[in-house]
């Protein structure tokens, strides 16, 4: 164990249960380190792998970083089913449990209300992505075959691209007008809200541009709402994707760190 | 009372929300959110927009990409049908060309060089 570093995952309320996680990064046990009123979730890890210079190759193998992430993503769902949680980000770690109590000491008031802020509050993702329409598909179908295709082909071939263009053009302006409306009504149901950049359609799976892609903090009222009005905006001009409850990941954030 | 979102999450069977959790959604929350503490341990964590371009040449490897839950190309016609129309198209112009460029040698010798 002298060998040891200690895996940061998260801070909770220390009278908060043991989190039920099956096991962390590097399958090594979860446990926690209690200051006050505060618990750090923790991970006792290899002194080599988890070093600076291993670690930092290993964050650029993406094998081992979807498991690491999926594996501290995992601890803190667990931890957040017993109260509120600050989730730290992937990859924080420290000498031994004694630094860690350290950084709940004194940072004990920040952590306090990075928690209060998210007591009783899950995160939920809204992702808005451009719906392809009805007649896209059918006109897509009815160009190629349609009148004087085989004796202009290239001028058919050319104005049926314009005409394509054109359309995604129009169809991307409206989703993105629709996308800042929804985002309105969520933010209305929503205690706190972060926008974020639209991920690549290669990252996203989808490959209708995104329009919308934020996170809502909700208390359970609002999360019933904001699942409600995004089931019913399905069949809009919006293709739309909720993801959650997350641990408050975006909102947990220390003032001024 | 209990927070309503996570305890629906523990009703849940755990393999259902591995899977429906996608990699990027994960790799979005643990690398670019989250509390950041400066810890014994200094890294640099990549931005996600490295990561964006990892992820992308990965996408090389079919499997990997559908393991990881990637898989637009399946539905995406312009890759499937589409792809036919846009034979059959080139052939079809390539007919044109053809057609046309005897036509010309037909005439005469060409515009002037």
């Amino acid at each position: 164990m002298a060998d040891a570093l200690v895996y940061l995952y998260a801070v909770t309320d220390a009278d908060a249960a043991e989190p039920a996680a099956p096991g962390g990064v590097d399958d090594a046990p979860v446990r926690r380190v209690v200051a006050g009123a505060l618990a750090a979730v923790v991970s006792s890890v290899d002194a080599v792998r988890f070093g600076e210079e291993a670690l930092q190759r290993s964050l650029e193998d993406l094998q081992w970083l979807e498991r690491a992430a999926r594996a501290h993503h995992e601890v803190v769902a667990a931890a957040a089913e017993s109260g509120p949680v600050a989730p730290v980000r992937l990859a924080t770690v420290y000498h031994d449990d004694q630094s860690v109590r350290a950084l709940l000491h004194e940072r004990a008031a920040d952590f306090r209300a990075a928690l209060d802020r998210v007591r009783g509050r899950v995160e939920w993702g809204v992702k808005a992505f451009a719906a392809p329409t009805a007649d896209d598909t059918a006109d897509a179908g009815a160009a190629p075959g349609s009148g004087d295709g085989s004796a202009r082909p290239g001028t058919s071939y050319l104005l049926r691209r314009r005409a394509e263009r054109d359309r995604a053009g129009t169809r991307l302006e409206a989703a993105t007008a629709a996308a800042e409306a929804l985002h309105r009504e969520l933010t209305d149901l929503a205690v706190a809200n972060r926008r974020y950049e639209p991920q690549d359609p290669r990252l996203s799976g989808h490959r209708e541009p995104m329009v919308l892609n934020a996170a809502y903090l909700v208390d359970e009222v609002g999360g019933d709402a904001l699942r409600e009005l995004v089931a019913t905006r399905a069949d809009g001009p919006l293709q739309l994707e909720l993801t959650g409850p997350w641990a408050p990941y975006s909102f947990a954030a220390l003032e001024d760190s | 009372m209990t927070s309503g979102g996570l305890s629906t999450n523990r009703a849940r069977p755990p393999e259902h929300r591995q899977e429906s959790t996608n990699l990027a959604d994960i790799l979005e929350r643990v690398l670019d959110k989250g509390i950041v503490i400066a810890g014994d341990i200094r890294v640099n964590l990549l931005d996600i927009e490295l990561l964006t371009i990892k992820i992308r040449l990965l996408i090389a490897s079919v499997d990997k990409a559908r393991e990881i839950g990637i898989d637009w190309w399946e539905h995406d016609p312009t890759l499937s049908i589409g792809q036919r129309d846009l034979a059959e198209e080139n052939k079809a112009l390539r007919q044109r060309i053809a057609a046309l460029e005897s036509g010309r040698n037909g005439n005469e010798g060409g515009a002037d060089g």
